[in-house]
C-alpha cells in the first residue's frame, strides 16, 4: 500500500473517531463541573452526582427502565432465537417472505410509526376484549419485546449461517431428533450471539424514547422519557452526571462481554498445525 | 422404523416425542410468527383503518368506521384526513424536507464513513478488533445521550461559542443549534456506526490479491479503487445507506433538540399531531404517507438483506 | 460384455465368498433401486440402480457435481429421493428419519461437537441409544484404542491436529457399530503424506470390525488404493462399478478410461472382425489396429482404441512388423521424472500420443531428444475396445 493512501486513511480514522468520541468525553469531563453553566469551568466537584441520587424522579425512572429491559430482552431472546432458526435452517415454507419482512423491517422503521402503531393495537384490544387494561410497564414491555425479537432473530440468524450444519447433522445421524439436536448441539454453539441479542435487547430497550412516549401510561414513565423533558430545556449538569454513569455501565458491560466471546472464538478458530502433534 | 407399537402402551415421554416430531416444526415457526403478526403486520393495519376515521372529543379520540344497523354494516369511508393533508402545504414541504434532510446526511454519512470503515478493513488483526469496538462502543451508548451531548456544544452559550468568543474571532455568539446544519451532524454523529459496519462486513470479505491484481496490471491505486474496490464493496454501500436513510426521514429527537422551530421533520410533525393537537386520525394519516414514502426503500434494504443471506448459505 | 470370457471365468466357489457381486445368488446389503434426485429443474442423481454387499469397502467416484455426495447422503437420510428405493439389509428406508437409519457417517469437515471434548463426542451417540454408564465407557475406550487416541479423551476438538480429528470422527461413527458406515471423503482434509498413511489405517480398521463401509471421493489414486469395488459416476449416473483392476485393465467408456490412470483414445472405424480378431483402421493414428479378441459390433462402426501409455513401446527402429500396431513420428515433449520418462509423441496427423517408459537402466546421456524420429508400437492384447 502506497504510504500517501495510508496517511490518508490514518486521519480519516483519526478524525472520525475523535468525532464519535470528543462529544462524549466532553460530557463527562463537565459532569465533574462546580458551576452549573456548562461552559465555564469553575472546579471539581461530584456534587451532580449527589443531586442525582437524590431525585426520586429519575431513580425511580431508572427502576422503571431496567425492569422494562430485562423483561423484554429475555423475552425477545425466546422469541427470536426460534425465529432466527427458523430464518436459517427451515428452508422455505408458506409464508417465509412475510415472515423474514416482519423480521427485517422492524429493524429500519422510523419509530414514530412503530409507537403510534402499536398504541392505536392496544387501545383498539383494550375496546375489544378489555386488555391491556390501560397502559404501562406491560405495554412497554410488549413494545420493546417486538423489535427487540427482530434484532435477535437478526443476530441468531446471521451467526447460524456462518456455521457448518454438517455438525448438527452428524448429531441426527448419531441418533439426536430435532428437539434434542437444538438443545444439545446448536444451543450451546450460538451462545455467544445469544449472550450479544440479550445485551443488544437490553440496551435497546433502555434506550428507547419515541416507542415508549407513545405507548407508556401514567406511573410508566421510563429514564429516557425523563431525560427528555429535563434535556429539552437545554443542559443541565445532573443529566451529564447521569451520562456518564451510563456511558461508563455500558462500555464496561461491552468490554467484558466482547472479551468472553472474543476468547472463546478465538479458541475455537485457533487450529493447530496439521502435522501429527 | 415402521414398529406396530399398540398406541396404548406408549408412555408418556414418548407420545411426547412423537408429538413434537409431527408439530414441532409448526410450533417453531408459529410462535414467533404470531407474535410479529399481532404485534407488528395488525398494528399497521389499524392505523390505516383509523386513518379513515374522524377526530372526535372521545375516549379513544375518533369515529368507529362502521356502524352496525338493523341488516348489517355500513362503512363509513373518510378521506377528510388524506385531503387535509395535500390542501396544508405544512405537510409536502415536511415530507420533502425529511427526505432532503436525510439524503443529503445520508451521503456525508458515507463519505465520513467509507473511509474509516475501508481503514480499519485493512489495519492488522489486534488493531483491527480494537477500531472495531471502538465504533460499536457508541451504538451501544444512548443515542439520547449522544444527542444531547451536541446541546451542550451547539449551543449558544455552548463550548463552540464560548472558544471562539475567548479567543476574540467572534464578538457575536453564532446560531449553530436550533438549525438544519445541527441536524446534519446530529444525524451523521448518531447513525455513522449504522453506516461503517455493513461497510467494514463487505469491505473484509474482500481478497486483498484482486487489488494487488489490478497494480500488478498496471493500474493506479485510485483507479483500482474505483474499478476494483468499490464496486465490489456496492452490497454494503446500499445496505448501510438504507439503514441510515429510513430511519432518518423518520427521526423525531434529532430535529427536536438540535433543529429549530423551522425545521420540518415528518417525524416532528406526527409527534406534534398525536401529543400537542390530540389528532389521532390526522397522525395515522400522516404516518400512512410516511409509509408509502418509505415502502420502496424497505423493501429494497429487505431485497439486499436476503440476497446476503443466500450468499452466505 | 467388453470383459473377456477368461477374466469371468475364474469366478468359482472361492471368489463367490470374496466376491459376492460375481455369485448370482448372494443377497446384496445396500440396494439401490431405480433412484433418482431432483433439485428444482437439475437431476442430482438420475435412475441409479446400485447392490453393494456386506463387508465391502465400497467407493463412490467421481468429479465435483457428478451426484456421488447426494447418493451417499440419500443413503444416511439427510435426502429423501424424488423416486426409487433404498434398502439396507432387507429394510426399506422411505420415510426413515436419519437418527432412526442403522447408518452413521463421517464427514468431510469431521462435524466433531466443539464444546465437548474426545471422550464426549465418541460417547454421543450411544447416549443417543440410552445405554447403561458403564457400557458405555467400556465401548467409547475401546473405540478409543483402536483409532490410537486414548492419550487424548479430555481434549476439545480445536486442541487436535487434523490427523486426530480425523480419527476422533472415525471412532464416534464406528462406536454404535452401524450397519453401513458412510464417508464422505474421508481423506480430503488431511495432508498429502498424511493421507497416504491413513488410507491403510483405514482399510485395517475396516477389516478388524468388518463393518460395511461406502465412501465417496474424488481421488482415483485414493478409490483404487482402499475399495473393493468403485462406482464412477459422472452427471448423476453410474458409468461403470468393477474392481479396481476391471475398471482400469476393462473400462466400459472412453469417460471411465480417462478418469481412470491416464490414457490415448485413437478414433478408428472397424474394418474386419472374426471371432479371434478385429481389425479396426485410424486415420487418426495413421495405422490399422489389430486387437487379439472378437469385439461386438458391425464393420464400418467407430470405436475407440484405449492404449495406456505404459503399454507402448518407443524405439528409433521400426519394428520387425510394420503392418498392424505401429505409428511414427517425431518426439515433441519430454518429462524426465527420474524412475520414468513421459514422451509425447507427435503423429503425421497431428495426434499426439504420450508414452511412458521405465528408466530401468542408466544411461549415459538421455535415450531421446526433441525432434528425434520415433516408432510407437503395442502388442495386439494391449489396446481395450470402446465404443462409447
Amino acid at each position: 500500500m502506497s504510504g500517501k493512501r495510508s496517511t490518508f486513511l490514518i486521519s480519516a480514522l483519526v478524525f472520525g473517531f475523535a468525532f464519535l468520541y470528543v462529544p462524549i468525553l466532553l460530557v463527562m469531563i463537565y459532569s465533574f463541573n462546580e458551576g452549573k453553566l456548562v461552559t465555564v469551568w469553575t472546579g471539581f466537584s461530584t456534587k451532580w452526582y449527589v443531586s442525582l441520587f437524590s431525585n426520586d424522579g429519575m431513580i425511580d425512572a431508572a427502576w422503571n427502565s431496567l425492569r422494562i429491559g430485562v423483561m423484554s430482552a429475555t423475552l425477545a431472546l425466546a422469541l427470536g432465537t426460534p425465529a432466527g432458526l427458523v430464518m436459517s435452517r427451515f428452508g422455505r415454507f408458506k409464508g417465509r417472505t412475510l415472515f423474514s419482512g416482519m423480521i427485517a423491517a422492524p429493524l429500519v422503521m422510523p419509530e414514530v410509526i412503530t409507537g403510534l402503531s402499536l398504541l392505536l393495537l392496544f387501545v383498539t384490544l383494550e375496546q375489544m376484549v378489555g386488555w391491556p387494561a390501560g397502559r404501562g410497564i406491560s405495554t412497554i414491555t410488549i413494545a420493546h419485546t417486538t423489535f427487540c425479537a427482530a434484532y435477535v432473530a437478526v443476530v441468531v440468524q446471521s451467526r447460524l449461517s456462518g456455521m457448518d450444519t454438517s455438525v448438527e447433522e452428524a448429531a441426527m445421524d448419531l441418533g439426536a431428533k430435532p428437539a434434542k439436536i437444538f438443545f444439545v448441539i446448536t444451543l450451546p454453539m450460538i451462545l455467544p450471539a445469544l449472550l450479544a441479542g440479550w445485551l443488544l435487547s437490553f440496551t435497546l430497550s433502555l434506550d428507547d424514547l419515541v416507542i415508549a412516549s407513545f405507548v407508556a401510561g401514567p406511573g410508566s414513565t421510563t429514564l429516557p422519557m425523563k431525560v427528555f423533558s429535563s434535556v429539552r430545556l437545554g443542559v443541565s449538569p445532573e443529566i451529564n452526571a447521569l451520562a456518564t454513569l451510563i456511558i461508563l455501565a455500558v462500555s464496561a458491560m461491552i468490554l467484558i462481554s466482547s472479551l468472553l466471546i472474543l476468547r472463546s472464538e478465538r479458541n475455537r478458530s485457533r487450529a493447530p498445525s496439521t502435522e501429527e502433534a | 422404523m415402521t414398529s406396530d407399537t399398540p398406541e396404548k402402551s406408549l408412555s408418556l415421554k414418548q407420545r411426547f416425542d412423537r408429538w413434537m416430531i409431527k408439530h414441532g416444526r409448526v410450533l417453531v415457526i408459529g410462535i414467533p410468527y404470531i407474535w410479529l403478526f399481532l404485534f407488528f403486520l395488525v398494528p399497521f393495519l389499524i392505523v390505516l383503518k383509523i386513518s379513515f376515521a374522524m377526530a372526535e372529543y372521545a375516549q379513544p379520540p375518533y369515529s368507529s368506521l362502521f356502524d352496525w344497523i338493523e341488516e348489517g354494516v355500513t362503512v363509513t369511508l373518510n378521506f377528510g384526513n388524506y385531503l387535509f393533508l395535500l390542501s396544508d402545504s405544512l405537510y409536502a414541504t415536511a415530507y420533502l424536507n425529511s427526505i432532503r434532510i436525510a439524503a443529503i446526511s445520508t451521503v456525508i454519512t458515507l463519505l465520513i464513513g467509507y473511509p474509516m470503515a475501508y481503514g480499519i478493513a485493512r489495519a492488522r488483526g489486534s488493531v483491527r478488533s480494537i477500531l472495531l469496538m471502538l465504533v460499536i462502543l457508541p451504538f451501544w451508548t444512548s443515542f439520547l445521550i449522544r444527542v444531547y451531548a451536541w446541546i451542550g456544544i451547539l449551543d449558544r452559550e455552548g463550548l463552540i461559542n464560548a472558544f471562539l468568543l475567548w479567543t476574540g474571532i467572534i464578538t457575536e455568539p453564532l446560531i449553530m443549534r436550533q438549525t438544519e446544519g445541527a441536524v446534519f451532524v446530529g444525524i451523521v454523529y448518531t447513525y455513522l456506526p449504522f453506516m461503517i459496519l455493513p461497510l467494514y462486513s463487505t469491505l473484509e470479505k474482500m481478497d486483498v490479491s484482486l487489488i494487488e491484481a489490478a497494480l500488478d496490471l498496471g493500474c493506479k491505486p485510485w483507479k483500482a479503487f474505483l474499478k476494483v474496490t468499490l464496486p465490489l464493496s456496492m452490497p454494503g454501500v446500499l445496505a448501510g445507506s438504507l439503514l441510515v436513510f429510513i430511519p432518518s426521514v423518520g427521526e423525531f429527537v434529532i430535529p427536536e433538540l438540535l433543529g429549530g422551530p423551522n425545521t420540518l421533520m415528518i417525524g416532528r410533525t406526527l409527534w406534534n399531531e398525536f401529543f400537542a393537537n390530540r389528532d389521532w386520525p390526522i397522525a395515522s394519516a400522516v404516518a400512512i404517507a410516511m409509509l408509502v414514502f418509505l415502502v420502496v426503500p424497505i423493501m429494497w434494504f429487505q431485497h439486499t438483506q436476503s440476497k446476503q443471506e443466500e450468499r452466505q448459505s | 460384455m467388453l470383459v473377456p470370457e477368461a477374466v469371468l471365468d475364474r469366478a468359482h466357489e472361492d471368489v463367490h465368498k470374496t466376491q459376492p457381486w460375481n455369485n448370482p445368488d448372494a443377497v446384496p446389503y445396500i440396494r439401490f433401486e431405480n433412484v433418482t434426485k431432483k433439485f428444482g429443474d437439475f437431476y442430482a442423481v438420475d435412475d441409479v440402480s446400485l447392490d453393494i454387499y456386506r463387508h465391502e469397502l465400497f467407493a463412490l467416484l467421481g468429479g465435483s457435481g457428478c451426484g456421488k455426495t447426494t447418493l451417499l447422503r440419500m443413503l444416511a437420510g439427510f435426502e429423501e429421493p424424488t423416486s426409487g428405493k433404498i434398502y439396507i439389509d432387507g429394510v426399506n428406508m422411505a420415510g426413515v428419519p436419519a437418527y432412526e437409519r442403522p447408518t452413521n457417517m463421517m464427514f468431510q469437515s469431521y462435524a466433531l461437537f466443539p464444546h465437548m471434548n474426545v471422550e464426549q463426542n465418541v460417547a454421543f451417540g450411544l447416549h443417543q441409544d440410552g445405554l447403561p454408564k458403564s457400557e458405555i465407557r467400556t465401548l467409547v475406550s475401546d473405540m478409543l484404542a483402536l483409532v490410537q487416541m486414548t492419550k487424548f479423551t479430555k481434549r476439545k476438538p480445536h486442541q487436535l491436529s487434523g490427523g486426530q480429528r480425523q480419527r476422533v470422527a472415525l471412532a464416534r461413527s464406528l462406536v454404535k457399530n452401524p450397519k453401513v458406515l458412510l464417508l464422505d471423503e474421508p481423506l480430503g482434509a488431511l495432508d498429502k503424506k498424511l493421507r497416504e498413511q491413513t488410507q491403510f489405517e483405514l482399510v485395517n480398521i475396516q477389516e478388524k470390525v468388518g463393518t460395511t463401509f461406502v465412501m465417496v471421493t474424488h481421488d482415483q489414486e485414493e478409490a483404487m488404493t482402499m475399495a473393493s469395488r468403485i462406482a464412477v459416476m459422472n452427471e448423476g449416473v453410474i458409468n461403470q462399478t468393477g474392481t479396481p483392476f476391471e475398471l482400469y485393465e476393462y473400462p466400459n467408456s472412453r469417460y471411465t478410461a480417462n478418469f481412470l490412470g491416464q490414457v490415448n483414445l485413437v478414433e478408428g472405424v472397424l474394418i474386419d472382425d472374426d471371432e479371434k480378431y478385429a481389425v479396426i483402421k485410424s486415420d487418426e493414428g495413421g495405422c490399422e489396429i489389430y486387437i487379439d479378441h472378437a469385439v461386438q459390433g458391425h464393420r464400418g462402426m467407430t470405436f475407440w482404441a484405449a492404449l495406456r501409455p505404459e503399454r507402448l513401446r518407443l524405439t528409433k527402429e521400426p519394428p520387425e512388423d510394420t503392418k498392424y500396431n505401429c505409428v511414427s513420428g517425431k518426439v515433441e515433449e519430454i518429462g524426465y521424472l527420474g524412475g520414468i520418462s513421459t514422451y509425447h509423441v507427435r503423429l503425421a496427423s497431428g495426434k499426439r500420443i504420450k508414452v511412458t517408459e521405465p528408466n530401468s537402466t542408466r544411461q549415459i546421456e538421455p535415450r531421446y531428444t526433441w525432434e528425434d524420429p520415433v516408432w510407437v508400437s503395442w502388442e495386439a492384447g494391449a489396446a481395450s475396445v470402446l465404443n462409447k
